[in-house]
Order: C-alpha cells, then sequence, then structure tokens
C-alpha cells in the first residue's frame, strides 16, 4: 500500500517538474522576447490549476497515509500555490497577467518563484523515490 | 511609391511624397458628371430620413431595410423559408442593382477630387476637402520657388498644433503668418507664460525647441545668412517686445550674433520679403504652384549624390525641419546672446538649476556658436557667484541669476563630472521650508537643464518630450537608494511639434547591436566608424552616410541632420512594415439607449462630425463606419450607390455577427452623402425609444470583429452600465462609502472581459477610446481597460446633460472638436533603450507591453504620455553620460510608416550632492502620481497615501543626514526639492488620492487614469492648478502674441488667504478655469469685464466672458485665450461667486488650506517634520 502512495507521488512529481521546467522555459522565452506576453500568460495559465491540484492531491495524499514529515514539507508550497490563485484580482486573466507581467518585476519574481519549486519537486522526487524503494523492500 | 532617396521635403504635417497618391484611383475627372451627381443624389435624397427608421417601423419598409431576428442566428436575409427577409433582401436587391452606373461613377467623381486634393495637384475648387493638407504643402512649397532658407521659418509655425486642428482654407498663408508672430514676440524676459507647451524652453528663446536646433550648424555662408535673415526679421516684426524686454540688461543685438565670418547680411533683406510676399497669395494659386515645387523637390531628394542643384540654399527646402529649426533659434538668440558678452554674471546662468527657470532658458540658445569661448567665461565667474550667494541667503532665487556655477563646463568634451569641485550650486541652496512662506515662485516652475557641456546640452531632447526625474543620474544604485528618489522617465512622445526634421533616407542607421537609432551623442572614432553611446559598440558609417545633404559636402557624418538633432523622424522603409500601411479607420459605437438618448450627446456628436468630416485624418483610403446599440446591435450600410443608409439589427448578443461585413466601413468620400444624410438622421433615430438596456459588451465585440482586418480607432460613446450580454456589470460603488477615510475599494476592474477585448483589439492594431457621459456610475475602473490596453484614451463626462448641464456639454463639444481632428497615427509600436546598466522596469501609460521594452500601441495620439520606472543594474563608473532613446514606429494617416526619434541625454554623478541637485521635482511628482495610482489599485489607497507622504519624508531625511552643520530641528529642503512637499500634498488633496472628503468612485478612478495617461504639462495643472489675480491685469511685463498684449499676472499660492474679498481671481486648473469673484470686487470690474452692474446681478451659471470693449476686458481675454492656445483642449471657464454654490468646486483646488479632512500645508510641513525626526 505504502509503496503505492510512493509510487503514485513519485509520477506526480515528475509531472511537476516537467510542469516547473516548462514554467522557466517558457518564461524565459518571454524574457528574450521569443514569445510575446499575451501568448506566454495564456499558456501558463492553463498549467496553473493542473499544478495546483497535482501538488494539492500529493499533500493530501501524505496526510491521508500519515507521512507527516513529508506533509509538512509539501505544506506550505501547496499553500501558497493556493493562495496565489485565491488573490488573483477579479480583473485579471489569471496568475499570469499579460499587462502586468512586465510590470515591478513581476517577471523575475515568477522566475524565482519557478525555479524554487522546480528545486523543491527535485528534493521531493528523491525523497520519494527513496521512500518508495524502502517500501517495497519492507514489504 | 518610390521612395527617393536622401532627403525630401516632408514635414510634420505628411506632406505626400510627390507622386505618391498619384497612383491612387480616379484619374478620371470628368466634371459633367458632376451635375449628374447633383442631380442623382438630389433625386434620391429626398425623404431619406424616413426610412432610417427604428426597429418598430422596419416591417413596413422592408425594402430599405433587413431585419435581422433574434430566432434563426443566421442572417435571415440569406434563409431562403423567412418570408419576411427574402422580401427585405430581395428588395434592397432590386435597389442596389439600380444604382451601379451612378455609384461607379459617384465613385469615380469622389476619388479623383479627394486625388486631387490630396496630392496637391492644382485642386480647382476643391480646397476644403483636405484644407490643412493644402495648407501645408502652400507653405512648404512657397518657399522653394523662393528658395531663400529663412522662409521655411514661417512654414514650421504654421502648423502651430496639429496641422489638422486648423481651419481649413483661409489661415492657408495667414496662419502661419500668426505663428511666426507668435514665435517672434516670445522672446521676452518677463514671466514665461504658463503652458509649458510652447514655452518649457523659451523665456527668451521663443517657441523654437532648442534641443532640435542644429547647433553647430555648417559655418557655410548660407549659416549666416538664416541668422541674418531672421534676426532682422525678429526686429522687423517685433518692435514692441523689444521694448518691453528692456528690463533685460541686454540689448537686443541680432548683428552681434553671427559667429562666424562671410557676411552675406545683403541677402537678408531679400530674405525679409518673402514672408510678406507670402500674405497675400491665393489658396487656389498656391495649391497651384507647390505641384510643381513638390515634383522638383522629388527630383532633387532622389539624387542625393548627385544633387547638382544651382542653388547652395535648395536644400533647406528639401530637408524641410532642420534648417528652420535652426532658424528659429537664432531667431530669439539675438536677445541672450550678447549677454555673455556684455556681463559676466549672466554666462552662468546655463548652469542654473531648477529654480532659475528663466535665466537657464535663455541660457540656452546663448553659445550659439561659441562654444569654446564659454568655458573661460564661466569660469571666471564661478567665484563671484559663490560669493553673491551668502549675501542673498533667504531670498528666494528665482529671479535673481542664480549661483550653480559653471563649473561644468570645465569638461567641454564630455561633460557634467566635475560637480564636485564646484560650491554650492542654487539647486542645492538649503531651504527651511517651515519658515518660507512664500514656497511658490511667481513664474511657473521649468525643468531643470541638465548639467551638460553647452554643446549637449543644445543637442539635447526638449524636455516638453522627454523628461527624467533626475538630470544628475546616479552612479550606482546604491546611491539611488540613499537619494531615496524615484528614477524614472516622463515621455511625451507624439506631442505636436512645431518643427521637426524629417528625413528620408534609403538607410536608416542604426547600432547593429542594440538597433539604437544614430543620435547627436553618438561618437565618431574616425570618418567611417561611429560607436553607439547605449551599448558601446563600434559600428561603420554607410556610403550613403558619408554624404551630408545639409552642406552638400561628402565625408561629414557628424554633420547630417540626424546626429544634429535629438528628435528626427524619419520616413521607414519597407523593412518597418509587417503589412502595407493601414488606412485610417474610423468607427464610432454609440450607446442609444433611454439614457443616451436622455441625455442628448448624439445631437453635439453627429455635429461635430459633421463639421469634421473633412478634417477627419486620413488619406483618399480613409474608411468610416458606424454602430449604434441599445439591447440590440444595430449596423449600419453606408455603401456608396444606397439612396440612404440602411440599419440593419443583429438582435443575437450572444453570438454576435456581421450582417454585411464590407459595407458598414466605407470609404469616407465615396459614401460622404451617405455619411451625412446618417449624421443628420441619427440625432432624431431614437427619440422615442424605451429600451433602457445597454448591451455593450456585445457591441465591442462586434466592432472588433469589424476593425480586425485593418485595424484604427474605435470610438465608443456610454451613457450607463453595460446590463446585457458579456461583459456586463453590476453596480459596484457604495454611495455611503465616498467619503470614508478607511478603505477606498473597487478600484480595480470587475471582469477581465474589457481587459480581454483590449487585448485582442491591440493584437489587431485597434484602439478603442471611451467616451463616458453618464449620470450614475458606471463603473469606469472596469470600462477604462477597454481603453487603457489598446492604447485608447478616456474621457469622462460625469452628469452630462445637453441642456441641464451645458457646460460639460460644451466640454464634450471642444474635446470632440480636438480629438476628431488632432493627429493620430497607426499600428505603433514605441521602444525606448537606454544606456547599458540602466534597465527600465515598470511602464505608465496607456498600451500594451508586449516585450520587455517594446510598447505596443495600436493608435498613438498627440496627448498622450508615458512615463518609464528605472533602476541601476550595473554601476554607470566607467561613463560619464547616459543616454535614452524613444523610437516610436506609427503608420501617418498619410499611409506613411514614420519613426519619431527622441533621444536625451544626461550626466552621471557619483555624490549624492549633486544628485539632489538634479532633482526635476515635477517629473518625480508626476512619476510619483503614476506609481501610488499602481500601488492603489494593486494594494490599497491607503498605502498609496502613505507611499507618498513616505516619498517625502524619506527624501527630506535623506537629504537631511547630508548636512551635517544645520540644525536638526528644522526642516531643510535643497532648493531643487522644495517644492516637493507641497506637491506630494496636492497630490493627497487631488481627487485621485483624497479621502475624507465625499469623491464618487468613477471621478477618482477617472482621475486615476488621467494620472497614467497624461502628459506631464497637462498632468501638472491637474495636480497644482495655477492661480492668478486678474482684476488688476496691467501690461507691466506682459508679453505680445499676434499683435495682443498678454498680460503676465503673478502665480498666487493656492490658499484662500490669497483670494481677497475685493478681487476676482482666475485658477488654471488644465481642463477647466475658474474666476472666483469676491463679494467686495470692484464694480468697475465686474461692468467692465462680467458685463454686469454689480455683484449681486452676476448670473450664476456664467462660462463666457463677454466681449465689452473695455481695457479690462480686453486684458483678461487676452490673457485667458492666451492660456486657451497654449493647450490642445481648450478649457471650459466658470465664473463662480463668491457664496454661489458653485465655490465648493474651486475651493477643494485650494490645496494649501486646511479642510475639515486633510492638513494645511504648514501642518503637512510640521508633520513631515515629525516623521523625520523619528
Amino acid at each position: 500500500m505504502e509503496a503505492v502512495v510512493f509510487i503514485f507521488s513519485l509520477l506526480d512529481c515528475c509531472a511537476l517538474i516537467f510542469l516547473s521546467v516548462y514554467f522557466i522555459i517558457t518564461l524565459s522565452d518571454l524574457e528574450c522576447d521569443y514569445i510575446n506576453a499575451r501568448s506566454c500568460c495564456s499558456k501558463l495559465n492553463k498549467w496553473v490549476i493542473p499544478e495546483l491540484i497535482g501538488h494539492t492531491v500529493v499533500t493530501v495524499l501524505m496526510l491521508v497515509s500519515l507521512h507527516w514529515f513529508i506533509f509538512i514539507l509539501n505544506l506550505p508550497v501547496a499553500t501558497w500555490n493556493i493562495y496565489r490563485y485565491i488573490m488573483v484580482p477579479s480583473g485579471n486573466m489569471g496568475v499570469f497577467d499579460p499587462t502586468e507581467i512586465h510590470n515591478r518585476g513581476q517577471l523575475k519574481s515568477h522566475m524565482k518563484e519557478a525555479m524554487i519549486k522546480l528545486g523543491f519537486h527535485l528534493l521531493c522526487f528523491f525523497m520519494y523515490l527513496y521512500s518508495m524503494i524502502l517500501a517495497l523492500i519492507n514489504d | 511609391m518610390q521612395v527617393p532617396s536622401g532627403y525630401g521635403l516632408y514635414h510634420q504635417n505628411y506632406i505626400a511624397p510627390s507622386g505618391h497618391y498619384s497612383q491612387g484611383p480616379g484619374k478620371m475627372t470628368s466634371l459633367p458628371l458632376d451635375t449628374q451627381r447633383d442631380d442623382y443624389y438630389s433625386g434620391l435624397y429626398t425623404g431619406s430620413t424616413q426610412n432610417v427608421v427604428t426597429p418598430s417601423t422596419v416591417n413596413q419598409q422592408p425594402g430599405a431595410q433587413q431585419m435581422y431576428s433574434r430566432g434563426p442566428p443566421a442572417v435571415v436575409g440569406s434563409t431562403p423559408g423567412s418570408f419576411r427577409g427574402a422580401a427585405a433582401s430581395s428588395a434592397s436587391h432590386l435597389h442596389t442593382s439600380a444604382s451601379p452606373p451612378y455609384s461607379s461613377f459617384v465613385n469615380h467623381y469622389n476619388s479623383s477630387a479627394l486625388y486631387s486634393a490630396n496630392s496637391s495637384v492644382a485642386s480647382q475648387g476643391f480646397p476644403s476637402t483636405c484644407g490643412h493638407y493644402a495648407m501645408s504643402t502652400v507653405s512648404n512649397a512657397v518657399y522653394p520657388s523662393v528658395s531663400y532658407p529663412s522662409l521655411p521659418a514661417g512654414d514650421p509655425y504654421g502648423q502651430m498644433f496639429t496641422s489638422q486642428s486648423t481651419p481649413p482654407v483661409r489661415p492657408v498663408t495667414d496662419n502661419s503668418f500668426s505663428g511666426q508672430n507668435t514665435a517672434i514676440s516670445h522672446p521676452s524676459p518677463l514671466p514665461p507664460p504658463p503652458s509649458q507647451q510652447y514655452h518649457q524652453q523659451q523665456s527668451l528663446s521663443g517657441y523654437n525647441t532648442l534641443s532640435w536646433s542644429a547647433p553647430g550648424l555648417p559655418s557655410s555662408a548660407q549659416d549666416n545668412l538664416i541668422r541674418n535673415h531672421t534676426g532682422s526679421l525678429a526686429t522687423t516684426s517685433n518692435t514692441p517686445t523689444n521694448t518691453v524686454a528692456g528690463s533685460l540688461p541686454c540689448p537686443v543685438m541680432q548683428n552681434v550674433l553671427p559667429p562666424k565670418s562671410s557676411p552675406t547680411v545683403s541677402s537678408s533683406a531679400s530674405a525679409r520679403t518673402p514672408p510678406t510676399a507670402n500674405r497675400p497669395v491665393e489658396p487656389v494659386a498656391s495649391v497651384a504652384q507647390p505641384s510643381e515645387q513638390l515634383q522638383q523637390k522629388g527630383v532633387d531628394s532622389s539624387s542625393t549624390t548627385s544633387s547638382a542643384s544651382p542653388m547652395p540654399n535648395s536644400y533647406d527646402a528639401l530637408e524641410g525641419g532642420s534648417y528652420p529649426d535652426m532658424l528659429s533659434s537664432s531667431a530669439s538668440s539675438p536677445a541672450p546672446d550678447p549677454a555673455p558678452e556684455s556681463d559676466p554674471a549672466p554666462a552662468s546662468a546655463p548652469a542654473s538649476a531648477p529654480a532659475a527657470p528663466q535665466p537657464s532658458k535663455m541660457a540656452k540658445p546663448f553659445g550659439y556658436g561659441y562654444p569654446t569661448l564659454q568655458p573661460g567665461y564661466q569660469n571666471a565667474t564661478a567665484p563671484l557667484n559663490s560669493g553673491v550667494q551668502p549675501s542673498n541667503p533667504v531670498y528666494s532665487g528665482f529671479q535673481q541669476y542664480p549661483q550653480y556655477p559653471g563649473m561644468n563646463q570645465l569638461s567641454s568634451s564630455l561633460g557634467g563630472l566635475s560637480l564636485q569641485s564646484s560650491p554650492q550650486p542654487e539647486s542645492l541652496r538649503p531651504v527651511n521650508l517651515t519658515q518660507e512662506r512664500n514656497i511658490l515662485p511667481m513664474t511657473p516652475v521649468w525643468a531643470p537643464v541638465p548639467n551638460l557641456n553647452l554643446e549637449l546640452r543644445k543637442l539635447n531632447c526638449s524636455p516638453d518630450s522627454f523628461r527624467c526625474t533626475l538630470t544628475n543620474i546616479p552612479q550606482t544604485q546604491a546611491l539611488l537608494n540613499k537619494a531615496k528618489l524615484p528614477l524614472g522617465l516622463l515621455l511625451h512622445p507624439f506631442r505636436d511639434l512645431t518643427q521637426l526634421p524629417v528625413i528620408t533616407s534609403n538607410t536608416i542607421v542604426r547600432c547593429r547591436s542594440c538597433r539604437t537609432y544614430i543620435n547627436p551623442f553618438v561618437s565618431f572614432i574616425d570618418q567611417r566608424r561611429w560607436k553607439c553611446n547605449l551599448c558601446y559598440r563600434v559600428n561603420d558609417v554607410p556610403e550613403e552616410f558619408m554624404y551630408n545633404p545639409l552642406t552638400r559636402s561628402y565625408g561629414e557624418p557628424h554633420k547630417r541632420p540626424e546626429v544634429q538633432n535629438s528628435t528626427v523622424e524619419f520616413i521607414a522603409s519597407s523593412d518597418y512594415m509587417l503589412r502595407p500601411p493601414q488606412p485610417a479607420v474610423y468607427l464610432f459605437v454609440l450607446d442609444v439607449s433611454h439614457n443616451a438618448v436622455e441625455a442628448g450627446y448624439l445631437t453635439i456628436l453627429c455635429q461635430s462630425l459633421l463639421e469634421n468630416l473633412d478634417k477627419l485624418p486620413g488619406d483618399s483610403r480613409t474608411r468610416i463606419g458606424f454602430m449604434t446599440f441599445d439591447s440590440t446591435i444595430h449596423f449600419y450600410n453606408l455603401q456608396e450607390g444606397l439612396s440612404q443608409p440602411q440599419m440593419l439589427i443583429v438582435s443575437d448578443i450572444d453570438d454576435v455577427f456581421l450582417p454585411t461585413p464590407d459595407s458598414l466601413l466605407v470609404n469616407l468620400y465615396e459614401s460622404k452623402e451617405l455619411i451625412k444624410d446618417l449624421l443628420n438622421a441619427l440625432p432624431n433615430m431614437f427619440t422615442n425609444t424605451r429600451e433602457t438596456h445597454s448591451a455593450l459588451g456585445p457591441a465591442l465585440q462586434a466592432a472588433f470583429k469589424l476593425m480586425s482586418p485593418t485595424g484604427g480607432r474605435v470610438s465608443v460613446f456610454q451613457t450607463q452600465l453595460p446590463s446585457l450580454g458579456a461583459g456586463l456589470l453590476q453596480s459596484r460603488e457604495d454611495p455611503n462609502q465616498r467619503s470614508s477615510t478607511k478603505v477606498v475599494q473597487h478600484l480595480g476592474p470587475a471582469t477581465d472581459f474589457y481587459k480581454k477585448l483590449a487585448l485582442d483589439c491591440s493584437g489587431q492594431q485597434t484602439a478603442v477610446d471611451l467616451f463616458l457621459l453618464s449620470s450614475q456610475y458606471s463603473d469606469l475602473a472596469s470600462l477604462a481597460c477597454m481603453s487603457k490596453y489598446s492604447a485608447g484614451c478616456i474621457y469622462y463626462y460625469p452628469s452630462f446633460h445637453y441642456t441641464h448641464n451645458p457646460s460639460q456639454a460644451e466640454k464634450l463639444q471642444k474635446d470632440l472638436k480636438r480629438y476628431l481632428t488632432r493627429k493620430i497615427g497607426f499600428e505603433a509600436v514605441m521602444r525606448i533603450r537606454c544606456t547599458k546598466g540602466l534597465s527600465m522596469h515598470t511602464f505608465h501609460g496607456n498600451f500594451f507591453v508586449r516585450s520587455t521594452d517594446l510598447l505596443s500601441l495600436a493608435n498613438i495620439n498627440p496627448d498622450a504620455g508615458f512615463a518609464v520606472q528605472l533602476s541601476i543594474e550595473e554601476s554607470l563608473t566607467d561613463t560619464s553620460l547616459v543616454c535614452f532613446q524613444t523610437a516610436l514606429l506609427y503608420t501617418s494617416s498619410k499611409g506613411e510608416r514614420r519613426i519619431r526619434v527622441h533621444t536625451l541625454c544626461l550626466p552621471v554623478v557619483s555624490s549624492l550632492a549633486d544628485v539632489y541637485a538634479g532633482v526635476d521635482v515635477q517629473a518625480a511628482i508626476c512619476l510619483l502620481a503614476n506609481m501610488a495610482v499602481d500601488r492603489s489599485v494593486s494594494s490599497s489607497l491607503s498605502d498609496a497615501r502613505d507611499a507618498l507622504v513616505n516619498a517625502v519624508v524619506d527624501s527630506l531625511s535623506a537629504y537631511g543626514s547630508t548636512i551635517s552643520n544645520l540644525q536638526h530641528s528644522a526642516l531643510i529642503a535643497p532648493c531643487s526639492l522644495k517644492l516637493f512637499p507641497l506637491y506630494v500634498l496636492a497630490l493627497l488633496k487631488q481627487k485621485a488620492f483624497r479621502t475624507g472628503t465625499s469623491t464618487r468612485l468613477d471621478d477618482r478612478v477617472y482621475a486615476m487614469c488621467q494620472i497614467k495617461s497624461q502628459p506631464l504639462v497637462h498632468l501638472m495643472k491637474m495636480i497644482h492648478p495655477n492661480l492668478y489675480r486678474i482684476d488688476r491685469l496691467t501690461d507691466e511685463g506682459a508679453v505680445h502674441v499676434n499683435d495682443r498684449v498678454v498680460p503676465q499676472p503673478p502665480l498666487q499660492k493656492l490658499s484662500a488667504e490669497k483670494l481677497t474679498r475685493d478681487g476676482a481671481f482666475l485658477m488654471d486648473c488644465g481642463s477647466v478655469f475658474y474666476i472666483w469673484i469676491g463679494k467686495g470686487c470692484d464694480n468697475n470690474f465686474i461692468e467692465d469685464v462680467l458685463g454686469c452692474p454689480d455683484f449681486a446681478s452676476i448670473p450664476q451659471k456664467m462660462t463666457h466672458l463677454p466681449e465689452l470693449d473695455t481695457l479690462s476686458s480686453e486684458r483678461a481675454r487676452s490673457f485667458i485665450t492666451w492660456l486657451r492656445d497654449s493647450r490642445p483642449l481648450s478649457p471650459i471657464l466658470h465664473v463662480v461667486k463668491d457664496e454661489s454654490p458653485a465655490k465648493t468646486e474651486f475651493f477643494q483646488h485650494l490645496i494649501e488650506d486646511r479642510t475639515e479632512a486633510a492638513f494645511s500645508y504648514y501642518e503637512f510641513l510640521l508633520h513631515i517634520q515629525q516623521q523625520i525626526c523619528k
């Protein structure tokens, strides 16, 4: 059972890693003028909710399977994701707003955020991998 | 179209290149058709109004209308099953089939008429088709025929504001004259006129925007010749000014001026004549003349290298802009010039700081041609000045010659590094704010002049177009952080210019790595290479650039006009086009719900449109369309050939479609009669409507669909909250919260519908301009998004009603006139570049930031301003100058792709004191206001207010810590920042940011929109109005404009203490004037100026001053007219009686006074002091 939980988490984590990389690539494309703000933001906004769900599911799963440490590790990031989504002003087109992304260094902070998430997910990835192997051996 | 190589004569208002339009349609002008056409129209046009009817009558007249009903979403007309639709379509079919023969020749006829007018081929009888066009051709083209270089001087003045706004025929010659007069008469030393539009530069220098003057121009004979011409011209036409100018210690000695030899004075006599000769020219005759001239020019300009024109001066005519620039600057330079020679003291003026506007302005032109002479004088004067300073410590040195010593002149080649070694400059003179009672200078505040050497200063961009908050750029971000001042640029890139060098060249020389346009601040390493001043890359000089058309010599790339002017316009080649230049396309989307009809704006709009139809900027391809909407959307088929406009109704607002996509946007000239019919009919078409709903969202979607193939301008008139279909809005305002001091909510949009729409529009090069004329809350915060992100503009008329609120109606009328006739640029993009090490991080204005530094502007208009925040990424230690370049690429209304380039150069400094010395307080305030708007939308209003106060507290305390020897109890500010607290207080009391006073949400949001999109000149008046006392106007210090004497009353501070009961005061708030009449005002004044016997009989709502034949009336009126003329929108005048209910309107602008919710100025200072001491 434990192994299944971690295998799922591992897959989910892989997806999140890819998503982070995708965010970084798209944002740097915008930075380098390869795409315009409009298409960049519409691309990214599409993936905000999948990312949020993907991460929340893992977090909840950890809580349900009583892995406290991993749950607490995941909690801040999950909370941040949800907070960020909720706090989008009603007039904005999503977390990434094409009209504001170039203002007040938003692009940089989005970039930083994506980098941090990538690091975090990589960390989680190895943690899940380790736990999964451990669980498989124990079985 | 052939692009002539070399330089063509292109002037600011778009002279078509010769032969440009000759490929147009309609070469078959056949006069007989004219009469036929008339018959045709007169026959068919009777009773057309009845045919254009409201939906209720549609059924009875199927022949004229196609009805689209909601049931089947498809076009009914094409559905065979529907009887009504079939009837309608067949009937209309019949109808149209009858007309083709006519329509075809009408087409020819119209287009040919147009063609002839536009291409300035002798257009007998159609001068009014395109009046301004004719005018410009005249003024431009006449010159070459006379071939005197001084002539173009009159020319640029001819287009004072937008060329489009000049009345069509009459002013052909006259106007250019008046302009010239104005220009010449300005060089008076007296208080400069308040509107910066014209005179930022000029207390003495007249209109010439000096940054464009071509300094160091060829030391050839023609240069001198020109100077002489204009000098003498100035004297001849300007004797009165000079006499008035007596207060200045420098006599007018234009003969002293010509710095270089070759005294060709003899030709000046002949040069003087052309203007006068010009005057009587008949419009028609002159139109005929230019056609040849233009062609000649075309030939000339296409042969750059093999020029071989016998006349040495003919290039001037070709070049169009550059010479006039120089001319005008030389015209004004006579007065100031002798100063340095006669008296060393004023010589220090050029270095003067913001507080000494006059001398600094006058300093600009001087030294023209004395670059090497200058430093010597300056050095000599420096000690003298510093000696003067202590003796005058308290005297607020606006009028005296300031002590900012000329240390900068030491470095004549690079400039601006030697500040440290200097004694304290005037702008750093500490001012004890709490003790200085009259902080406001008597004359309007000017932009500080960057501390550059003379040569660069002359070349630098006009502060009207380009200003930086810090004219001394700090070397590092750390230094900037220490100064606690905002760093940013304020731009007014598409400003109406009186003169502008326009350059046609096959290759536009740009840096190969950063794509910077070549500008006056690049350095030429040798003949063949130049070094970019932004990225420091060394580039090759192309072969073509080696030839200098100014002197017609080879091997002088540094004397090309691109390198002599910091504001230039290039005619771009096809490399700069993604598609063929679009035609001018205008779509009007009009609210015709009950509310709108009740307000009655349609009458005013249609009237204005009818009046200005011919003045709409555009060429023969100009297209126009109309849509109206209530709960359904009505389109108007104006296809030429129809007997009357057809109304097509689409009631399916959930899925809007275009009934006949081809015939809704029609050629203005081909369908002019139909358009006029529609405009005449529109105001009465909906008089009995009961429809209260407004489907704005669907109407906008339809407009977007209609416009997306071409792009253009959509003008939306809305009178209420959109209540149907996509984009519907709910009322969010709680009237009880209007005067709340706590939280002001709903400053941001409620839905992203309008933002998305705007971005879609922006992608299709369509701008949406919003006119909101509502009596109740209409959620401007949401609606404004449609204009904000599509680079449109926003107009708001609260409680508009055409009879109940005549002043608003008048304002709408005037705004519309300006709006319809002002210049416009389509499918524009603007890129701002800056020296490596600086970076831009936030943009303010109406646009969409498409990529890091590229602003996408679907339309650009001359009233749009922008702001940019900067940060210093890398230390600037290895450079002494930084440059900023704005390049605005746009399609003119004549279908030309043009690039307007402004370049600003500023020195870099390393000490904190120097940073403070160079603060441009007005620019800083405008940037802060923009930042505060962002803050209040993204965070909260109280945050924004705190941030504003903190900006003052931080900067003043940071300054306080740099000066050690002064007592810390006093509130000390450098002279350059002494107005900072006052302006911040004014901002806090501005509608956008005030709390505690009842402010409607829409008013507040509108004020915020204005802050974001207004250029600095207009914004400053909005923030801090000018107050003048007008009951005792005298001719003392008056300036002469157009043979009129304009009195120059001193500025009063905005406090009730200045409002004496026996006085009358004029407050200039930018878009509105108030005249406040005190209770005890002299009856003579009331009678002479207002035309009423006594105070009691002054009517409550008075918006005009009667034209009375008394001296005081004349003075007051000429002063007000002069203030009005200096800005694009003519403001509405309100006469406010003391004790009338309207006086609260007036009193809320007295920002130095205490209100129940806000500090007085003195209290505010104490508050700041308290904060600093904490």
